[in-house]
């Protein structure tokens, strides 16, 4: 049983902290991402999990085994843990077959078991007429695969996958988002997927861990996160959505009432009376000649059967909006606001 | 301790780490560091009493003297040669350049006593190529080679090549667009060269300068074969001849000696590393294309030219060697009547001291190539995913046994192990010494080549492997041995060829029935069996092109970096 706990973990690169002081746990059987932009510490919590670098602080245990701590850790090769890596990593040297059966070998088992369970694997993967290949004669999907099976193939407690899909085109990867949860589905395994498309987050995982600057901002259901962001990073960076400050609040018994440019209008929120920002989506913005909310046309990009429109009101605030009907640069139209979501922060 | 546990974490690879870098550091540096002691102490007590006796003698002033006026002048001369060559091969667009570049670097390889011997056997009065051609010089004439010049000669074509190389590695780092965009400003021909080109490759020129100067500091076969007879001394011969001379007991002195010749060495490397420190500076950009300036109606002339100096300084001086080994006694012309392969058989197969050398120069040298790769694997590995400041040390100074001269090093490893620590014991006069010296002096040799294809090594590779349950020794095996084989293989054989060469750490290590066959070639021509000398010599030339071109064959599965003369 592999529930994953981790404690004020905390990882510092010659002064510079990387990661600071997380504390979360990830339920056994889990499928959860790790989503952020660039730099933000994904990897670095990944590669702690697996055992490659050692935290500074806080501690981390795996089911009911404390595996690492700042001052002693038990290595990668015994946490039995699989790592998925975005260059592969398979071993040139090593036809297809022998990658994929080499974590039993060191397990010891004997011919006959080796053999079975490699075949399953190969077999599971789609990769059965390619067991006699060399890595470098393969394309990055079957590669992918390949890594994949490798790792299916001791039955791991858990899954670590480090942008696996990043180097694969975009077709390739929607194929390769179904291997991955297929591989879920079938193994049970807590998976642990970085990422830094949230499309492919959002349809894969039961949860969604948003970092930023080393900590971990919000940790929700896709759902949740998109619909109820805690604060200004996560409701800027999950979806298209524009940020405004809260001028003043009034709230009856039955509605949150807010100020927001220059209009008063419904909101929602857990927060209830400190809210200080709203977060507007394009789905909380309708567009119509009677709209309280001036705004002027600014770009408009077209969608595939729908418009996105850059549009700028009457205080100089960006919002987007999206239409069916087109409309020129420099149109003039009323915007309605219906209740978004709003939250506090300091 | 700190640093290595923060990354990697395995405390089973940092033990491994600190028990090798260990060993290596014992065997590198120990030497070094114990001719140091030696030179600066009196009986136990810091004293400059004897550098001052022996830097105020006579002899050695002069040794210095002409050390620094052969190897000065040798040095202009390979600079000449080997940037000419790396000019026209590296920027136009001259054909069968492979060809050329492998036929430059065969002087390199071949041992300085060998490339002695043949060009003896091509001038003066003696000469047996001569004597069949009918213009040898009336008996008594002087040989040509027996003097300063014949020695500068010499030491310039047997170290051309490491300027040809490190020039022709500047050379490709320069961006085609830095000489794009000067053609474009309407510069052409000799003024790109001169105004672009040439500037840009000051560093490396510079620095391969300096290394070759080191090397002809320190080389022995040239001066000991030429220089001896003319009563010419550098400070190697006057190293050696006060040791055979007077054993052990001038053993103080000569360590001074060496340390003269260390010192000046190590303001060379110096030297080297600060030139090849700024051509980092300089020189980044794409290099996706090398540069090949259409030579246009002279490329043929040019072609001609490169190869006719290609066979004047490789394959004439190989013809005489073969001559005078085919006679049968030494000053009989050459005719098809004449002809015979007595020495061949006498040397190969009857004189046992030659079967004793070349099972010692085997032994020791593939001793050597093996213990070096059992070493170097997994050191250079775990330094490479565990940087702590002893293994950076250690990364900076590994290079000095190799860089240093021979003869400083062979003192250094007798004033090591004459006398082994808390016994009566000693290694003087065993084969041991050698082997340890060997060990030392071609660390580097090994550990370069390993290095550089581990740097490549994608770190994932091991990591996938640690992540599926292998442990240290188990990847090790798997992993890091298959795919840095290759570099592994070409490092073996470049110690294995060095090694089996070599002449100047064994000629004052050696005792009866030791011999190396750098130390019989020497002792065959000396005691006038010149014909014998040659028979061998051809042999060994034979065993090193073989070695080489097994290396080129298997060039293209090496890394970039692997093999010396592809750089
Ligand atoms: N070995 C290291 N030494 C020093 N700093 C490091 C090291 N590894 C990572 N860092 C730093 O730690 C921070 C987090 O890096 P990390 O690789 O975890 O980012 P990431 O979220 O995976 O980014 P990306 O999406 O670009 O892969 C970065 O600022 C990075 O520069
Ligand atoms: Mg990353």
């Amino acid at each position: 049983m592999a529930d994953i706990d981790i404690t004020s973990l905390g990882k510092v690169f010659a002064g510079t902290p990387a990661l600071q002081d997380i504390t979360t746990r990830f339920e056994d059987g889990e499928f959860i991402a790790l989503l952020g932009p660039s730099g933000c510490g994904k990897t670095t919590l990944l590669r702690l999990l697996a055992g490659f670098d050692m935290p500074s602080s806080g501690t981390i245990r795996i089911g009911a085994r404390e595996v690492a701590t700042a001052t002693k850790m038990v290595p990668p090769e015994e946490r039995n843990i699989g790592f998925v890596f975005q260059s592969y990593a398979l071993w040139p040297h090593m036809p297809v077959r022998r990658n994929v059966s080499y974590p039993l070998e060191i397990r010891k088992l004997t011919k006959p078991e080796i053999a079975a369970q490699t075949d399953a694997a190969l077999a599971a993967t789609g990769l059965t007429e390619y067991a006699d290949r060399m890595p470098s004669d393969l394309s990055g999907g079957q590669r992918q695969r390949v890594a994949l099976a490798r790792c299916l193939v001791s039955a791991p407690d858990a899954v670590l996958l480090d942008e696996p899909l990043a180097n694969l085109d975009v077709a390739l990867r929607a194929s390769m988002q179904e291997v991955f949860t297929d591989f879920h589905k079938r193994t049970g395994a807590t998976m642990v997927y970085v990422t830094h498309d949230q499309a492919e987050a959002m349809a894969m995982a039961d949860r969604i861990a948003v970092m930023n600057q080393g900590l971990i901002q919000q940790f929700d259901t896709p759902q949740t996160l998109y619909e109820r962001p805690k604060n200004r990073f996560v409701a800027e960076f999950v979806g298209r959505g524009t940020v405004v400050p809260v001028k003043a609040i009034e709230h009856d018994e039955i509605q949150l009432h807010a100020h927001i440019l220059g209009t008063r209008i419904a909101v929602k929120s857990d927060a209830q009376s400190q809210v200080s920002h709203v977060c507007l989506r394009p789905e909380n913005l309708s567009i119509s000649e009677t709209g309280d909310l001036r705004a002027k046309v600014a770009r408009v990009t077209y969608l595939g059967g729908k418009y996105l429109l850059e549009t700028v009101s009457a205080c100089g605030t960006r919002l987007l909006a999206e239409t069916r009907a087109k409309f020129d640069v420099g149109a003039q139209l009323g915007l309605t606001i219906t209740t978004p979501w709003a939250f506090s922060e300091d | 301790m700190q640093s290595a546990l923060q990354k990697g974490g395995s405390r089973s690879e940092y033990r491994l780490l600190s028990a090798i870098l260990i060993l290596a550091l014992c065997l590198t540096l120990a030497p070094v560091l114990r001719l140091f002691i030696e030179g600066v102490t009196d009986q136990g007590a810091p004293s400059l009493s004897l550098v001052k006796s022996v830097l105020a003698q006579d002899s050695t002033l002069n040794a210095l003297k002409h050390s620094l006026i052969t190897a000065g002048l040798g040095t202009l001369v390979s600079v000449v040669l080997g940037a000419a060559f790396a000019f026209l091969v590296a920027l136009t667009d001259l054909r069968a350049k492979a060809a050329l570049v492998f036929c430059l670097m065969i002087p390199m390889m071949i041992p300085p006593q060998i490339t002695a011997l043949s060009w003896t056997q091509i001038m003066g009065p003696s000469s047996v190529l001569l004597k069949t051609l009918g213009i040898a010089p009336p008996l008594g004439a002087p040989q040509p080679l027996y003097s300063p010049e014949g020695i500068i000669l010499l030491l310039g074509i047997q170290h051309m090549s490491i300027i040809f190389l490190t020039l022709r590695a500047g050379l490709r780092a320069i961006p085609q667009e830095v000489v794009e965009a000067a053609r474009i400003s309407g510069a052409r021909g000799f003024r790109t060269w001169w105004q672009v080109v040439m500037p840009l490759t000051l560093p490396s020129l510079a620095a391969g300068t300096a290394i070759t100067f080191v090397t002809a500091l320190g080389n022995f076969g040239i001066p000991a074969m030429l220089g001896i007879p003319a009563g010419y001394v550098t400070l190697p011969t006057l190293v050696y001849q006060k040791l055979a001379g007077m054993g052990t007991t001038v053993l103080a002195e000569v360590s001074v000696l060496a340390m003269l010749i260390g010192a000046v060495a190590i303001v060379g490397i110096l030297l080297q590393r600060f030139f090849q420190g700024r051509q980092n500076v300089y020189l980044v950009g794409s290099t996706s294309r090398p540069l090949a300036i259409p030579l246009g109606s002279a490329r043929l002339p040019v072609e001609i030219l490169l190869w006719a100096v290609v066979f004047v300084i490789l394959v004439l001086p190989m013809f005489g060697l073969l001559a005078t080994s085919l006679v049968p006694a030494y000053g009989v012309p050459l005719r098809f009547d004449t002809m015979t392969f007595a020495s061949w058989g006498e040397v190969l197969f009857r004189q046992p001291v030659t079967a004793r050398a070349f099972a010692n120069s085997f032994s020791l040298a593939l001793g050597a190539a093996v213990v070096l790769m059992i070493i170097c694997l997994p050191l250079a590995w775990l330094m490479e995913r565990h940087p702590t400041r002893l293994s950076r040390l250690f990364d900076s100074l590994l290079d000095l046994p190799y860089a240093l001269p021979g003869v400083v090093l062979s003192i250094a490893m007798i004033l090591l192990l004459i006398k082994l620590p808390f016994t009566e014991a000693t290694l003087y006069g065993t084969i041991w010494i050698i082997f340890l010296a060997y060990l030392a002096r071609f660390f580097a040799v090994m550990f370069r080549p390993v290095q550089a294809s581990l740097k490549q090594l994608d770190p994932a590779m091991a990591e996938a492997a640690q992540s599926v349950g292998a442990g240290l020794f188990q990847r090790l095996r798997d992993v890091i041995l298959p795919l840095s084989a290759p570099a592994a293989a070409a490092g073996a054989i470049l110690v294995f060829l060095t090694a089996f060469n070599e002449l100047t750490v064994s000629a004052l290590l050696w005792s009866s029935g030791t011999e190396t066959l750098g130390v019989v070639i020497f002792n065959l021509d000396d005691s006038g069996e010149t014909a014998m000398a040659s028979a061998l010599a051809m042999t060994i030339v034979f065993v090193v092109i073989a070695l080489m071109t097994l290396i080129q064959l298997f060039s293209r599965r090496f890394p970039k970096g692997v093999v010396p003369w592809q750089t």
